[in-house]
């Protein structure tokens, strides 16, 4: 064989050799990249089941909890009227009056009262009683007088004609003792007293029943 | 005779370096893509595992009836009990 020949054979040994061995080596990538695809295939079929049923069950919880509001908003409205119902929301949760109720799109531009800045159980009492509470009244710029824990007297000074009439001080208690401005004399026997002189007997039982035969 | 030289030299010295170069690149791409598809595959099998609390929505939405239920039977009583404004 010519030495061209040589180097020609020589040539294509070494295209084959190499191609040999990047195809194989590229095959073997790929055939990890197609085991990692059908491992990512199969955890997605899995969250695609796992996840079928969360729109359902999520507009049922959806659906239970726009009807349990309507039903709430509406009972408020109704017992309170929109006005009050706007102002006992902005009390309890301050700022939510200017968002008004969802389904009073009117409520949004109500002014809320101050209604609700006050509830303690005297406020509560006198509600039950079918009374206005005039805390509004009392006090309609000052700052709120509601107290988390007693607000008892706080409350008592809303009402200054009603609550304030008891006297400020109450009769002392008597005194006793040896030193005391009365004093009596000890009983012999329990339940007899020894007459003093200039004293009108006190009657007995035995005397008592004497006189009634 | 000098034309069969040159054209195995020329198979030596110029096709065989540009397959190997083809080849080597078409390999590195491949072996990028490996670390990538395996990254995608835990991600996706962590995915679903996070989502095995998924079944818990059932008894959510149980509770959430069994709410409203109550809260509808509490206004009931306080559309009863309470005057209307």
């Amino acid at each position: 064989m010519p030495a061209p020949g040589v180097v020609l054979a020589v040539a294509v040994v070494l295209i084959v050799a190499a191609m040999v061995y990047y195809l194989v080596s590229t095959i073997v990538a790929l055939r990890q990249i197609t085991q990692g695809l059908d491992q990512a295939i199969a955890s997605v079929g899995e969250i695609i089941e796992k996840t079928a049923p969360v729109e359902p069950v999520v507009s049922t919880i959806n659906a239970h909890l726009d009807a349990g509001v309507d039903a709430l908003e509406g009972l408020l409205v109704k017992k309170a009227g929109l006005t009050d119902a706007v102002g006992l929301l902005d009390g309890l949760y301050p700022g939510a009056g200017a968002q008004g109720l969802r389904n009073y799109p009117d409520a949004a531009t109500i002014k809320p009262p101050r209604i609700a800045e006050v509830y303690t159980r005297g406020v509560l009492t006198l509600a039950r009683l079918g009374r206005e509470a005039p805390i509004a009244a009392a006090s309609p710029e000052g700052p709120v007088l509601r107290h988390a824990a007693r607000a008892a007297a706080q409350t008592r000074m809303l009402y200054p004609h009603e609550r304030q009439l008891r006297p400020a001080n109450l009769d002392r208690s008597p005194v006793i003792g040896s030193d005391s401005p009365v004093q009596y004399e000890p009983a012999q026997t329990p339940g007899v007293r020894v007459m003093r002189v200039g004293t009108p007997a006190q009657p007995t039982p035995e005397t008592e029943t004497e006189g009634a035969a | 005779m000098i034309l069969y030289w040159i054209g195995s030299l020329v198979v030596l010295l110029v096709i065989l370096p540009v397959v190997i170069y083809l080849l080597r690149g078409v390999l590195e791409t491949a072996q990028t893509i490996v670390p990538s598809v395996q990254r995608i595959g835990a991600a996706a099998a962590a995915g679903s595992k996070d989502l095995d609390a998924v079944p818990l929505l059932l008894t959510t939405q149980e509770q959430a009836i069994k709410t409203i239920e109550t809260v509808a039977d509490y206004g009931g009583s306080l559309d009863v009990i309470i005057d209307d404004a």
